[in-house]
């Protein structure tokens, strides 16, 4: 088995309202429960906005700590998964998934190596 | 009689896809793939000659080839490469052949057009591993630096192994956009080949033939795949035109201008039986319809002959089932045919594709032909602007001389 990284990229500013979050997270949740009974969970969380990150820079054998984020753009990442697959086009069909859930760019990436079972 | 240098590579180049794709299953890495066949011709290169053709050239590469990937990858797995040791694993374990045969270049063309994929690499991927050219062909083909090319395929190739794009024919309901991409790709092979975008000749014709040689293979996998035929069929039906549609010096020649009798008969009547086919199973799609247009241009003796209303009613058919503005301009050629040059000039108002030369080009001659000389030329200037094949720009400047010296 493989390990994919989906990553859900949202527009920098304002959030969707509310009761859209809310239906948005419940798909998310009951698509997490799916992904666990098929085995293919392996980890998965949204994060804090953008700007509650901290950037760590090594300088001359110190590392110098700053307000983040670390690239700014008109996207960020919002939240991902990781899953277990046995190839990329089993990867997608979830990732298909997340898409059409959350409305958002979807990005999948391989992690080198194979999944411990 | 012992094989010519040439005849080897020929025999290689028309094996190369079906070797590969049968060496991939069973060490599930491209790279070895190709390097196993690649040392099986060095073989054939020292022993046919002497030997003679073995008695199945096809099977000798396929096990003299395996037999070499086996011994690089013993002699490189002592070395600890975990990689190797993986494939071997792999090849021995898949060695035999098991179930219901698949044709494993069905499997390695999906693979080489996965939409995870760039076109461009997508193109390049099916050109280098289905039809065995070498990179730098395929490099002068597209008129890109031989190192772009290979690195396109090494990052292809790479994306392949690292994501784990699978060497399997897609489920029954990913099919249908899969084969839309493989078909688009084969298509796109051809059409580079026929109408070069860009470069001193008009027609590059290896990529012609190898355009058809893919669809001819493709159509042979997958029998109930309609449109797979009407691509063929397409392509027969344009490439019977070939000859006729340049002069001697490669200029550009118009289908109304074309003299008839260049027309390649047996690829007409070929295409055209093809096409009959698809008309019999009813299952149209775009391929086929445009086919079919094809088709009725080659029944016509002359362009008067032509069964324009039967063109204008398979372009409106296309256009319901494939909406695009390159289609509503070529069925506004058919109907200035039927309607007169000023009311197909009235359709192309409507269409936006002013970044486009051909676009240009039609209104000019339809602007030519109702004698609004000055707003011809001004056409034929921005279709002039608009490509980069030198044989087309030298049909729209005599076009453009003409219209200009009234």
């Amino acid at each position: 088995m493989k390990q994919y990284l989906i990553s859900m990229y949202q527009p920098d500013g304002e959030l969707p309202p509310p009761e859209f979050l809310a239906k948005v997270m419940a798909e998310i949740g009951a698509l997490r429960t799916e992904l666990q009974e098929a085995g293919a969970w392996v980890f998965g969380a949204g994060l804090h906005a953008p700007g509650t990150a901290t950037v760590l820079r090594p300088k001359d054998g110190d590392v110098l700590i700053t307000d983040g984020p670390f690239t700014e753009g008109k996207e960020h990442l919002g939240g991902f998964t990781i899953i277990k697959a046995p190839d990329l086009d089993a990867a997608l069909v979830w990732a298909r998934r997340y898409a059409l859930v959350t409305t958002l760019p979807i990005e999948v990436r391989p992690f080198q190596g194979e999944a411990e079972d | 009689m012992p094989p010519s240098a040439a005849e080897i590579e020929g025999i290689f180049r028309a094996e190369y896809g079906r070797a590969v794709a049968v060496l991939n299953r069973g060490f599930g890495d491209l790279d070895i793939a190709e390097d196993a066949v690649q040392d099986a011709f060095t073989v054939a290169v020292q022993r046919w000659p002497a030997d003679g053709l073995p008695p199945s050239p096809a099977g000798w590469i396929i096990t003299t080839a395996r037999n070499r990937a086996i011994d690089r990858l013993r002699r490189e797995s002592s070395r600890e490469d975990r990689h190797a040791q993986a494939a071997l694993l792999h090849a021995q374990s898949e060695l035999v052949e098991e179930g219901p045969v698949r044709d494993d270049r069905l499997r390695l063309i999906f693979t080489c057009c996965h939409p995870a994929l760039a076109q461009a690499a997508q193109v390049a991927l099916t050109l280098r591993l289905l039809g065995g050219l070498t990179t730098e062909q395929i490099a002068r083909a597209f008129l890109v630096p031989e190192p772009t090319m290979a690195q396109r395929l090494v990052r292809a190739k790479g994306k392949i192994r690292d994501a784990g794009i699978p060497y399997r024919v897609p489920d029954e309901a990913d099919l249908p956009d899969r084969l839309r991409a493989v078909l688009a790709v084969l298509y796109l092979i051809f059409s580079e080949g026929y109408t070069a975008s860009s470069g001193p000749a008009l027609v590059r014709d290896d990529l012609c033939a190898e355009g058809i040689r893919l669809a001819r293979l493709l159509a042979g996998l997958m029998p109930d795949e309609p449109e797979a035929m009407g691509l063929l069929a397409l392509m027969l039906l344009t490439d019977a035109r070939r000859d006729a549609r340049t002069t001697g010096s490669g200029e550009l020649i118009l289908l109304a201008d074309q003299d008839r009798g260049r027309w390649d008969r047996a690829l007409i009547a070929e295409g055209q039986d093809l096409v009959r086919r698809c008309l019999r199973r009813d299952q149209p799609g775009p391929y086929q319809i445009q086919a079919a247009i094809q088709a009725v241009h080659g029944d016509a003796a002359t362009v008067a002959d032509t069964d324009w209303r039967q063109i204008v009613q398979l372009y409106d058919q296309l256009l319901a089932v494939a909406p695009s503005p390159v289609i509503a301009l070529n069925r506004a050629v058919a109907v200035a045919e039927i309607d007169g040059p000023e009311v197909a000039l009235a359709l192309t108002d409507r269409i936006a594709l002013d970044g486009f030369y051909l676009f240009h080009a039609i209104r000019a001659d339809l602007l030519r032909r109702l004698g609004r000389d000055a707003e011809a030329a001004r056409a034929y200037r921005a279709a002039i602007e608009r490509t980069g094949n030198a044989a087309e720009r030298t049909f729209l400047e005599r076009r453009l001389r003409a219209v200009s010296a009234h």
